[in-house]
């Protein structure tokens, strides 16, 4: 029998970015091993990106059986189980997993189960329970340990009252009124869902614009949509303290202009953003340097210490599984001497899953500016497209940003029905390096909603055909 | 046997050009160099110079004919010995290389490329290929993407001479960013893991390839050294001076027994100074630029500038790499004045304590090495520079005087120069004044 405690990879996290490193690692010959506390596939399909997707499409269904009416069909008193919903999210998220282990049998990776920890350079112990479950060396470890919660002092989450994602996507009961603290992609997904069961909801954000790595344009046309909803948005607006009752929250907010209130609701969501996961796992038994509660690692993934690398969130922002996952492409190709490029930050797509959607890749048009472009920029709305309309989708709009003087497209964003489909069709045009040329000339199907980038982009050199 | 003369290509990217004229006829006699015919593409009509010598013995393509392949044989070249009847004018045909297929790719490449050709009329034309080149097929495409071809374009840069960073090659924006900010190497080797040694010599003599990626491919140990910001300025300068600026090289000798003499008793007379040889060079260096304004001078697309003063940058070793502290208007400043000032500007460079204004500029360069026994070597010119003058060691050689062998101290100083700027008969004017006063030390004196 081979020598099972010896790798020339060792991951120390099975998320996204570390199992699919794994997997590209055992294709391209490397013995490979993967350590995971508690299960794979990590936050985004266990706690994140699936089981949401799979609460929101319940939501989705709930809200057309609810609108029945607007497509001539009937549905009498449309209702729900919330503890069937939350099942079937279980349930998705427990076949994916199913499906990762799989993944794993099939490229011969070893799975180490428990929690890892570096023993200086090349070295990693795995305990489970307390209880050591071995030593483990490898020339490369990669350190894929994923984030947490941020929490907030004073309002650290207690699972009952105040919430992290975690309770928010297994509710026992729809809280009657949720106060969503944090309006990034997962406060407002949490706020689109429960605003969609029924919930009186209500949105705090620090800053002046919800969704505030969007375009301000875009953003503003979400809110717009969110208010109409019966979503209430405080922007630049913080929560200060809360006191908590037997079965509701109060919370003492306070607007940037120093005007008080006090809201009661049965649950507080805290999103205030994610934070690395960089403790108790034995960086300080290497040269490894940590910034702002994430590791310090290069284009390709490498640390301060030589064999050991960094990838997915524990290696900073965005916090996002695409990037994760091709960030631990690009570690292990460097690792095995494959031609590796660090990857493009600027052309990592970002999508956020409420209803209306929203997605976006490259600068905004604020950011565009800033950076010196003078720019060309191009609009088109949903009310201008036959699908759209077909779809009873008629809200939102494609953004098209372009440099005036190369025809380079600096970003795209969009919001409304299906658009975290639609973006993908940009990021390969820019990471194809077109200009406005190449997507004048491209033909897109009718009738879709992809119809809409092709007038956006049309649009921004004053061509635009359906307006 | 007969020679084939291939019909050349002009640029990466060219499939087929006119035949304007040939400048030689059946049964001269030709040498390399002389230029044989004129060449015509879309936009430029270049010379086409032979590199083997014989007597022409047919010509296959006549002058006016349009369209002719890239590597059709278009004469026969005869050796010596060889005659007419030697001619298998069919076989030559048969033999010829395939000529690259003009595909309409090919054809839509060029058609984007030809106003970026325009800006490369200099390109030198490459020699007959004997063996047909790595042009063929799909060689001549140059993959880029639709982004870097438009920058390319408004910049006037010529894509066949990057080499691109993305996906098999593929030029991409940060190729063309890289470019114009001075960066981009010229079209560099293929990753040198794949560039076995020989396999591809065209293109790894043009090469800069990784040193790195050698020794880890090979497993050689080394020590790797950060670069410094000294040395990659060094490195890119230089690079780009060598490889955009064409030079060539005068020697000349020089004798200093009469100038050690007159240093040893100036450098008596007085504490208050200690004379250098270089010393003396840089004065010299200076007032012959004084008498041969035509080489204080520098390239510029806009025209030649030709300096007031003689800015002298003279070379200095330091511990982090070379520099070159500058002795300004050094035509009006005396041997002492030069030599304080050299000192003091030496010993703050190898401090690292100059200011940016004293070691930027300058607008003629000496280097020497004489004091480390090297008797002869040819320096980079530091654009825009247009000459650098590279100082040897004095040292004691037989020479003839009168007819009789004697021995005298000799310093061969040889200058590079931009022939841009400067032509041979100036260079030569320049080094032979500045011959005139190493050897005349007292007329420097004046």
């Amino acid at each position: 029998m081979a020598d099972d405690t010896t790798f020339d990879v060792l991951i120390l996290g099975g998320g996204p970015g570390g199992y699919v490193a794994a997997i590209r690692s055992a294709q391209l010959g490397m013995k490979t091993a993967v350590i995971e506390k508690q299960h794979l596939g990590g936050i985004c399909l266990n706690w994140g990106c699936i089981p949401t997707k799979a609460l929101l499409r319940s939501a989705e269904v709930y809200h057309l059986m609810s609108h029945a009416k607007d497509y001539g069909l009937s549905c009498e008193k449309p209702g729900f189980d919330i503890a069937e919903v939350v099942k079937r999210s279980r349930k998705v998220s427990g076949r994916l997993n199913g499906g990762v282990g799989h993944l794993m049998k099939k490229n011969k990776i070893t799975v180490v189960d428990g929690e890892g920890k570096l023993n200086g350079p090349g070295k990693l112990t795995v305990s489970k329970d307390g209880k050591k479950v071995g030593d483990y060396s490898a020339k490369h470890i990669i350190l894929a340990t994923g984030a947490r919660p941020r929490v907030l002092k004073g309002i650290e989450p207690d699972k009952k009252l105040i919430w992290t994602y975690f309770e928010a996507m297994v509710p026992e009961a729809l809280p009657k009124s949720v106060l969503v603290m944090g309006s990034g992609a997962i406060g407002i997904e949490f706020a689109s869902f429960y605003k969609t069961m029924g919930a009186e909801v209500t949105v705090v954000e620090v800053l002046p614009q919800i969704l505030p790595a969007e375009d301000a344009e875009i953003a503003a046309s979400a809110r717009k949509q969110f208010e109409k909803q019966g979503i209430k948005i405080l922007t630049s607006t913080k929560v200060t303290g809360v006191k908590k009752g037997k079965n509701e929250v109060t919370a003492t907010l306070e607007s940037e202009k120093g005007e008080k209130q006090e809201i009661t609701v049965e649950r507080l969501i805290s999103a205030v953003g994610v934070q690395g996961n960089i403790e108790d796992i034995g960086l300080e038994t290497t040269k490894v340097k940590t910034d702002r509660g994430c590791i310090v690692a290069d284009g390709y993934g490498r640390t301060d210490e030589k064999g050991i690398y960094a990838i997915g969130d524990v290696a900073g922002p965005p916090m996002l599984a695409h990037k994760a996952e091709h960030e631990g492409v690009i570690c292990v190709e460097k690792i095995a001497s494959k031609d590796a490029h660090p990857m493009k930050k600027e052309l990592i797509p970002g999508c956020t899953y409420c209803h209306p959607q929203i997605a976006s890749v490259g600068l905004n048009e604020q950011k565009a500016k800033d950076a010196g472009y003078k720019v060309k920029v191009g609009r088109f709305p949903f009310v201008g497209n036959g699908k759209a309309i077909a779809l009873g989708e008629d809200q939102g709009m494609v953004k098209t940003i372009f440099d005036e003087k190369t025809g380079q497209l600096l970003g795209a964003h969009m919001v409304g029905a299906e658009v975290t489909e639609l973006i993908q069709g940009f990021v390969v045009a820019m990471n194809l390096e077109t200009t406005e040329e190449e997507l004048f000339h491209t033909v897109f199907p009718h009738p879709t909603l992809s119809e809409m980038m092709h007038e956006s982009v049309l649009d921004a050199y004053g061509r635009v055909i359906h307006m | 046997m007969p020679i084939n003369i291939l019909m050349p290509a002009l640029s990466p990217t060219m499939t087929e050009g006119n035949l304007a004229s040939w400048q030689v006829k059946e049964g001269d006699e030709i040498k390399a160099g002389d230029v044989i015919a004129e060449i015509e593409t879309d936009k430029a009509t270049m010379e086409v110079e032979a590199v083997e010598e014989g007597t022409l013995g047919k010509i296959l393509v006549p002058a006016g004919t349009e369209g002719v392949a890239v590597n059709q044989v278009i004469a026969i070249l005869l050796e010596e010995g060889e005659s007419a009847s030697d001619i298998d004018v069919e076989a030559a045909k048969s033999n010829a290389p395939a000529a690259p297929q003009a595909e309409d790719a090919g054809k839509q490449e060029k058609a984007e490329k030809a106003k970026a050709d325009d800006t490369k009329s200099a390109a030198p034309a490459p020699a007959p290929a004997p063996a047909p080149q790595a042009s063929s097929g799909d060689g001549d495409r140059v993959f880029a993407s639709p982004l870097a071809k438009r920058m390319a374009k408004q910049a006037g840069l010529d894509l066949a001479k990057l080499q691109g960073s993305g996906p098999h090659g593929r030029i991409v924006k940060a190729d063309i960013d890289a470019a114009l900010d001075g960066k981009a190497p010229a079209k560099a080797a293929e990753a040198p893991a794949a560039a076995a040694p020989g396999a591809a010599p065209a293109k790894a003599a043009a090469a800069g390839p990784s040193g790195k990626a050698f020794a880890d491919a090979f497993g050689m140990e080394y020590e790797l050294e950060p670069l410094s910001k000294m040395r990659k300025t060094i490195a890119q300068r230089l690079s780009e001076s060598k490889q955009t600026v064409p030079h060539f090289y005068l020697t000349i000798d020089c004798e200093v027994d009469e100038l050690l003499k007159v240093r040893k008793e100036l450098n008596g007379r007085s504490d208050a100074y200690k004379l250098s040889v270089n010393d003396f060079v840089i004065r010299a260096a200076a007032l012959a630029l004084k008498k041969v304004p035509a080489a204080n001078a520098s390239y510029d697309p806009e025209g030649m500038l030709y300096y007031k003063h003689a800015d002298i940058s003279v070379a200095v070793a330091t511990p982090s790499g070379l520099i070159t502290p500058i002795v300004k208007a050094a035509e009006g400043k005396g041997l002492a004045a030069i030599s304080n000032e050299m000192k003091d500007l030496a010993g703050r460079a190898r401090d690292g304590k100059l200011k940016p204004e004293e070691y930027q500029g300058g607008t003629f360069s000496v280097s020497n090495l004489g004091m480390f026994g090297i008797k002869h070597f040819e320096a980079i010119i530091n654009p825009p520079q247009g000459c650098i003058l590279a100082v040897g060691a004095g040292e004691q050689r037989p020479v003839v005087k009168d007819g009789a062998l004697a021995v005298a101290t000799v310093m061969s100083c040889t200058l590079s120069v931009d022939h841009r700027v400067v032509d041979g008969a100036i260079g030569a004017e320049y080094l032979a004044e500045f011959k005139k006063l190493i050897e005349d030390p007292l007329t420097m004196l004046l």
